[in-house]
């Protein structure tokens, strides 16, 4: 591992546009349901439509006989060949086959599949057949189902219960076999205040631009099986679909073209690219599928609902003493490749940006009959934030002191950095005071607070709201992710003195094209254009693990940069042959290569490049040819942090909510590309705001959708934001390099409790001391309504 | 997200679609599409043929003539909510057509389809019914006109034959009129919808129009309030609305809004239109 001082030459830094851009926003880019290939037939699947029962019958015989249907498969036929799909995750889990065998558990899971010549034909076939049901309790409220009401869903799980009261914090041994709660019995028997609160972080929609798609295609000849899929991690998926094929990995090619958004919801590895594989396999010919936005509500992995019971221990002074935090995890109907361990990350950042004492979590995860969850841009981060910040928005109030200041005495200080939290992760660097001071005086804090008395004083309903945020980002060590915790990079200086380069990371939207490049142009001081980044096709890239966790500069761009230090060092070898030079006073310099004081006899880039590729004479101990590869793994997580400062209005007649001001200071080390980074900040900020305002996904009692269309899912648009006010500060990582920490998904951090802190302060002269999202304008009215009627909506 | 076949044909004059219309056995006539493809995608509708209305021309456009507007039936909501001579004369359907969905939905959407198939929550109805405008139809039979407070009948139930087309809608402009709507932040359809005409003077209303949208089956008028209105100044109006959900024989539910909420955000909304249309006088 490099840990030495970062060097910033003339690319990193800048602000470079989006290579990508031009060709997305004009329509050129290739997304899987643009490609075809000879032979190609098109899947559809056959869905349940309703939450839970007992498959009597399935009558695929009309769908059959339907002109251009070739073949139709029930769940027992594709469970012939195809296992229950495994999870990545080490918690006990019940068998999950792709297509459902005898029962179906949620809207939306797969019972039947068809292949057709033709896509609109293959989805007449899947409305063709019959699919009667013994109906089952809908099981929608998790509370109720942690009691076994009004059923259980899987047999071998009682109560519902997928993990149950798993404990983590102080005094808990990290096999678990110890649980020692001296420490936080004390800090609340100490405390002179305490805050208690039930919380609801609710469940959300991902709503990729791009939906889902896969095209399988196994070629009999070779035996070999291509897939492009719109995935988030190509590697990942080759590894998968060579074991549920009963293939070796080196008959396997992994392929993410352009894709369209991801947000964490397509990490996982579906049922619906396994059975394209298999039934590719079996069939013999490509097949394709390409999940409609109707599907894509129930099919697609949904994100966040977890409910927290908050118990804050402190004293009059606004010390924390100690926290407690039970979290109750609605998974939905399965655990997929990480659904168990998403809740956890909200255990892991417990701590938030606070030197607590003594803190307690406990976990349950609980199935209900709905679609499951799993990865959502945060996972899991922006639940603890969410429910921590509240808290200390609640003590602030209760104390009546500034939230700002209530903050500020807990902060963890600069100089107890590494600091080992009560959750057992280490965060790297941090300033949180300076990036509160920084937020406070951007916002112009106390004017703003001016700015909301006046207002009330003229009968208006506003609110201010802070929150800090601490994320862990960069995942990760080896030991944190059961598919390994590095990323590979492969340099390779070409014959012309181009640059191609490949690295694990798989972008879909991450803009990693343009940053890897400033890196790779500035490493060999070649011009940007001539640096080409490649990624996303096993076939290309040998290794990689994916892009997610926030982890793609500071793992997979250190790979990179790791490789690049290799190549350039043989690169060097041949140019002090060919300069007849020492190594060691060899000089790359704008697209030359020269020696150190001899300015007169460098030669260009390419020429040393071309000369490594035709060595004559070669040189003696060098083999021909300049490229390398490296695998980095880092040696922790980094922890990103920062302060989001909003103000709302609120209309006292129609309680509808309006984000007036949202300031955003965040810290994410050493940037690379500052308008790449304000451009992923933005889209946080988009979807943290959207969860506290605009999108909430709705179960009715029997367990169907309410908001499964756009028509009820509010997305939020860009007229619902005011201009955001960004900045940042910077504490760089050691853990890399570069000292970059990551950036994708801070911004769903720190904007929801802001927003909520916000309303709840725009609402506290209604007695109202708590609202959960989302905030329904029909909601807020009837807080402002009934207030001295308790307050609660 | 995948419609049933259909056939697809392109009009190139109104009899011609009419024609098409009558051919076709239970054929429907698309123009921007925004009401009817999204039905279509969820296989709620599955008509057999579409018939292009979008380019016949002389079916849409915005004209004045002899005192009245006229507003061609593939008249696009953006087309109306841009047009100068509506912000000028007859502001009130202008800023309706400018708060329809999206600005996709509105280049799209067309005045015709959004009245023909009369979404229980869509906006302009409600302006047609404050507007007291005439709502030109024509068929096989020859050419019609309907009274809107006639034509929306109840819910996705409207005066229109089987075969028949509206053409244009027609009307007196208004500018002591307005309209006030809450948003469903998903959809941008109306939870409620007020459109108000006044006739002023001396600052006193002499006489009311409202109509109302996405709080019952389908768009109303509110015969109670444009009474309670008569005779007021703009003191006066709080006091005569604050009971206007009183005109709305069964209030929506949905998810978006209870019927508390709903009733209450009827008065609201309506008051607003009435102010915003008496600031015009």
């Amino acid at each position: 591992m490099t840990t030495s001082a970062p060097v910033l030459p003339k690319l990193i830094g800048e602000r470079v546009k989006r290579r990508e851009d031009p060709r997305l926003i004009r329509g050129l880019g290739t997304y899987v349901d643009d490609l075809k290939v000879t032979g190609m037939r098109h899947l559809a699947f056959k869905r349940s439509d309703i939450a839970h029962g007992t498959i009597r019958s399935i009558d695929t015989s009309a769908a059959a006989k339907m002109d251009g249907v070739e073949a139709v498969f029930t769940g027992a036929d594709i469970a012939k060949v195809l296992a229950p799909m495994p999870i990545g995750t080490p918690f006990p889990s019940p068998a999950h086959y792709a297509v459902a065998v005898d029962v179906v558990r949620y809207a939306g899971e797969p019972v039947a599949v068809v292949v057709a010549s033709d896509r609109y034909v293959a989805r007449d076939a899947a409305d063709a057949i019959v699919v009667t049901y013994d109906p089952l309790p809908a099981v929608v409220d998790p509370e109720a189902a942690m009691t076994g009401k009004p059923t259980v869903i899987h047999k071998d799980f009682p109560n519902n219960l997928a993990v149950a009261l798993v404990p983590s914090g102080t005094g808990v041994a990290p096999d678990f076999s110890k649980v020692d709660n001296t420490a936080v019995d004390k800090a609340f028997a100490d405390a002179e205040v305490v805050i208690s609160q039930r919380m609801v972080n609710h469940r959300l929609v991902p709503n990729a631009m791009e939906p889902r798609g896969v095209l399988a295609h196994w070629e009999p000849g070779k035996d070999t099986m291509t897939i492009w899929s719109s995935t988030q991690n190509p590697h990942i998926l080759k590894t998968m679909i060579a074991a549920m094929n009963g293939i070796g990995q080196h008959q396997v090619r992994a392929i993410a073209p352009e894709v369209g958004g991801g947000f964490g919801a397509k990490i996982n590895i579906y049922g619906e690219e396994y059975v394209c594989s298999v039934v590719s396999k079996k069939l013999g010919l490509p097949i394709k599928w390409v999940e409609d936005r109707t599907e894509a509500f129930v099919a697609t992995t949904h994100g966040r609902d977890i409910i927290a019971y908050v118990d804050v221990a402190a004293r009059k002074d606004g010390k924390v003493l100690g926290l407690k935090m039970k979290l109750i995890a609605d998974i939905g109907a399965y655990n997929m490749l990480l659904t168990a361990a998403i809740p956890t990350l909200t255990m892991l950042m417990a701590n938030a940006t606070y030197d607590i004492p003594a803190i307690r979590t406990t976990l349950t995860e609980v199935f209900t009959n709905k679609t499951p969850t799993d990865a959502y841009r945060g996972a899991g981060r922006p639940e603890a934030t969410y429910f921590v910040e509240r808290a200390m928005d609640m003590l602030a109030h209760e104390l009546k002191m500034d939230p700002a200041e209530v903050r500020r005495k807990n902060f963890i200080k600069p100089n107890q950095f590494p600091y080992q939290t009560q959750m057992g992760a280490v965060y790297d660097s941090g300033n949180y005071d300076k990036a509160l001071t920084a937020a406070l005086k951007a916002a112009n804090w106390d004017g703003l607070k001016a700015e909301r008395d006046k207002a009330r004083k003229e009968g208006r309903i506003v609110g201010l709201g802070l929150s800090m945020y601490v994320e862990v980002c960069g995942l990760g060590p080896s030991s944190s992710l059961p598919t390994g915790g590095w990323e590979h990079g492969q340099v390779t200086v070409e014959r012309d003195g181009r640059i191609t380069a490949t690295t694990g990371a798989s972008p879909h939207g991450q803009g990693n094209e343009t940053t890897f490049a400033q890196m790779l142009a500035d490493q060999f001081s070649i011009p940007f254009e001539h640096v080409t980044i490649l990624h996303g096709d096993t076939g290309v890239v040998k290794q990689g693990i994916g892009t997610f966790g926030s982890r793609s500069q500071a793992v997979a761009g250190t790979a990179l940069h790791l490789a690049g230090t290799k190549v350039k060092k043989k690169m060097a070898q041949f140019a002090a042959a060919l300069l007849e030079a020492s190594e060691d006073d060899i000089v790359f310099e704008n697209g030359m290569v020269g020696v150190k004081g001899a300015p007169a006899k460098a030669k260009p880039f390419a020429a040393i490049a071309g000369y490594a590729y035709v060595p004559v004479p070669l040189p003696q101990g060098l083999e021909p040819g300049l490229s390398d590869e490296a695998f980095f793994e880092p040696a922790n997580n980094t922890y990103p942090f920062g302060c989001h400062i909003s103000m709302i209005e609120i209309d006292r007649e129609t309680g509808e909510p309006k984000l007036l001001k949202l300031v955003a200071v965040d810290d994410a080390g050493n940037l690379i590309n500052p308008l790449i980074v304000e451009g992923q900040i933005h889209g946080g900020l988009a979807q943290g705001i959207g969860q506290a305002m605009i999108e909430e996904a709705v179960y009715s009692d029997d367990g169907q959708l309410l908001t499964g269309s756009f028509m009820d899912y509010g997305m939020p648009r860009a007229t619902d934001f005011p201009r955001f006010e960004l900045s940042a500060t910077v504490t760089p990582t050691p853990v890399n390099p570069f000292g970059a920490k990551g950036v994708g998904e801070a911004g769903t951090l720190g904007s929801t409790p802001c927003i909520v802190n916000a309303a709840v302060d725009a609402l506290s002269g209604f007695g109202v001391k708590h609202v959960d999202m989302m905030l329904r304008p029909e909601k807020l009215w009837h807080l402002i309504k009934n207030a001295g009627q308790g307050g609660r909506a | 997200m995948i419609p049933v076949a259909f056939d697809y044909q392109r009009a190139t004059s109104i009899d011609d679609a009419i024609a098409k219309l009558a051919a076709s056995n239970g054929g429907k006539a698309i123009a921007g599409g925004h009401s009817l493809v999204p039905l279509m995608k969820l296989r709620l509708s599955e008509p057999g043929t579409l018939i292009d209305i979008s380019k016949i021309p002389g079916l849409s456009g915005i004209r004045e003539s002899g005192g009245r507007i006229e507003i061609g039936a593939t008249t696009t909501h953006s087309d109306i909510a841009s047009s100068t001579l509506l912000r000028d004369k007859c502001p009130m359907i202008a800023e309706a057509a400018a708060e329809i969905g999206d600005p996709q939905v509105r280049n799209r959407g067309t005045i015709g389809g959004s009245i023909a198939h009369a979404d229980p929550a869509a906006d302009f109805p409600a302006v047609m019914l404050a507007l007291d405008a005439d709502i030109v139809i024509k068929g096989k039979g020859g050419q019609r006109s309907v009274k809107a407070s006639a034509f929306f009948r109840g819910f996705y139930d409207v005066d229109l034959a089987p075969g028949e087309l509206i053409t244009a809608v027609q009307f007196d402009p208004i500018k002591t009129a307005a309209y006030a709507k809450l948003h469903q932040r998903a959809s941008h359809y109306a939870i409620v919808g007020a459109a108000a005409a006044l006739t002023v003077k001396g600052g006193a209303i002499e006489s009311a129009r409202i109509g109302l949208t996405g709080a019952t089956t389908h768009a109303i008028r509110l015969p109670g309030v444009e009474k309670a209105l008569a005779g007021k100044k703009a003191d006066g109006i709080a006091a005569a609305v604050h009971n206007a959900a009183a005109d709305v024989p069964e209030v929506n539910v949905d998810l978006h809004a209870s019927e508390d909420y709903r009733k209450a955000m009827i008065a609201v909304f309506v008051r607003r239109a009435v102010e915003k249309a008496i600031a015009r006088s």
